[in-house]
């Protein structure tokens, strides 16, 4: 049986807003406990970092071009250059490298 | 960004038009970014099945790149509903730690039901902006923010899954990896900057690639993978390497990838 999208969509939704109105309105002082502090802290880089490798690679039509766009996301991201600029450098990089592979 | 020049020692203390209006600027660029970003995870989620309605509505409702990411992906593997509540969490647990910084940072008589607005829409980008105004945050500031980013966002979702269909497919393969490169953009200056973060980024990427490819890992979904090497790698940094105690940089180090 499949199971329903609304349904998803529901559960993610509900979900997605616990995570930022629990906080806003229970927890009003800081949290204090160091490792999960810690641990808050560090969860963004690690997942984002799980999410795009090797998921990059088969986004595009092409795995080297999904790679090259990587490469390049990482160091146009690297010398500074902001969240739309380097979405639109790994596009940019994919569709060139797409028109020889 | 502008200091605002009203006294903000009353509540009340503030011109809340001028407010929203600067929100609204401010959130321009922002909603531009969003657009072309989630116009990317419109094909992902045309490609998962989704109809354009649902890819409009999953945006206007979650407002979460990564998190819609991989709630997208889960659907595509029709996981099991209490999985995909897991993998929404765990993909979206940096705005735990967001509001509870932003919840620092109201004016002790803003009534209490703004917390239920502002919770709607914690993002990067917007908790950027929210942070770095002086003094108290404006809930009309937030609002302002809000509004152009929100459509932005749903809108550019409900592009991805209707043109996704009309558009060459060569256009369409290179649009895929702009979210991406939004996750590029926001973990890689960080991890410039702070040694850790770069060992945890580069363990991230090489772990689970190496999970991709183990026999019984790889029979996973890729929502799972996620949240077993975010826990597994999130602990181990804090068990190594805690954030010192009551420190100023950590809310800075927020700030900045955050854009």
């Amino acid at each position: 049986m499949q199971n329903s999208i609304w349904i998803y969509i529901l559960l993610m939704s509900g979900a997605t807003y616990a995570v930022r109105v629990l906080p806003l309105t229970l927890l009003r002082k800081p949290i204090r406990n160091r490792f999960f502090r810690s641990f808050l802290f560090y969860v963004p880089y690690a997942t984002l970092a799980v999410m795009t490798f090797p998921a990059i690679l088969h986004a595009a039509r092409s795995p080297v071009a999904g790679g090259a766009a990587l490469v390049l996301g990482i160091v146009s991201a690297w010398f500074g250059a902001g969240l739309f600029p380097v979405a639109l450098i790994c596009c940019a990089s994919v569709f060139l490298l797409e028109l020889f592979l | 960004m502008k200091n605002s020049k009203e006294d903000k020692t009353t509540y009340s203390g503030w011109d809340r038009r001028a407010v929203f209006r600067q929100g609204l600027r401010d959130g321009i660029p922002v909603a531009l970014g969003y657009f072309a970003v989630a116009f990317s995870l419109g094909i992902t989620a045309r490609n998962a099945g989704l109809g354009p309605f649902q890819g409009f509505l999953i945006s206007l409702l979650n407002n979460a790149s990564a998190g819609e990411y991989a709630g997208i992906t889960a659907i595509r593997e029709q996981v099991h509903y209490a999985e995909i509540v897991l993998v929404t969490l765990i993909a979206n647990a940096r705005y735990l730690l967001m509001s509870c910084a932003l919840s620092q940072r109201f004016h002790p008589d803003m009534p209490f039901f703004h917390r239920f607005f502002i919770g709607f829409d914690v993002t990067d980008e917007l908790f950027g902006l929210a942070i770095a105004r002086p003094g108290f945050v404006e809930p009309g500031y937030f609002y302002g923010t809000m509004t152009l980013t929100i459509l932005g966002w749903s809108t550019g979702t409900l592009g991805g899954v209707l043109a996704g269909n009309a558009l060459p497919e060569r256009i369409v393969s290179s649009l895929s990896v702009a979210l991406f490169g939004m996750f590029l953009a926001i973990i890689i200056p960080p991890a410039r900057k702070n040694r850790i973060l770069a060992g945890i980024v580069g363990l991230g990427f090489l772990s689970s690639f190496v999970c991709s490819l183990l026999p019984v890992l790889s029979s996973w979904s890729e929502g799972s993978r996620t949240v077993l090497l975010t826990v597994l790698l999130s602990s181990l940094a804090a068990f190594f390497f805690p954030v010192p105690d009551d420190d100023p940089q950590k809310e800075k180090a927020d700030e900045s990838h955050a854009e």
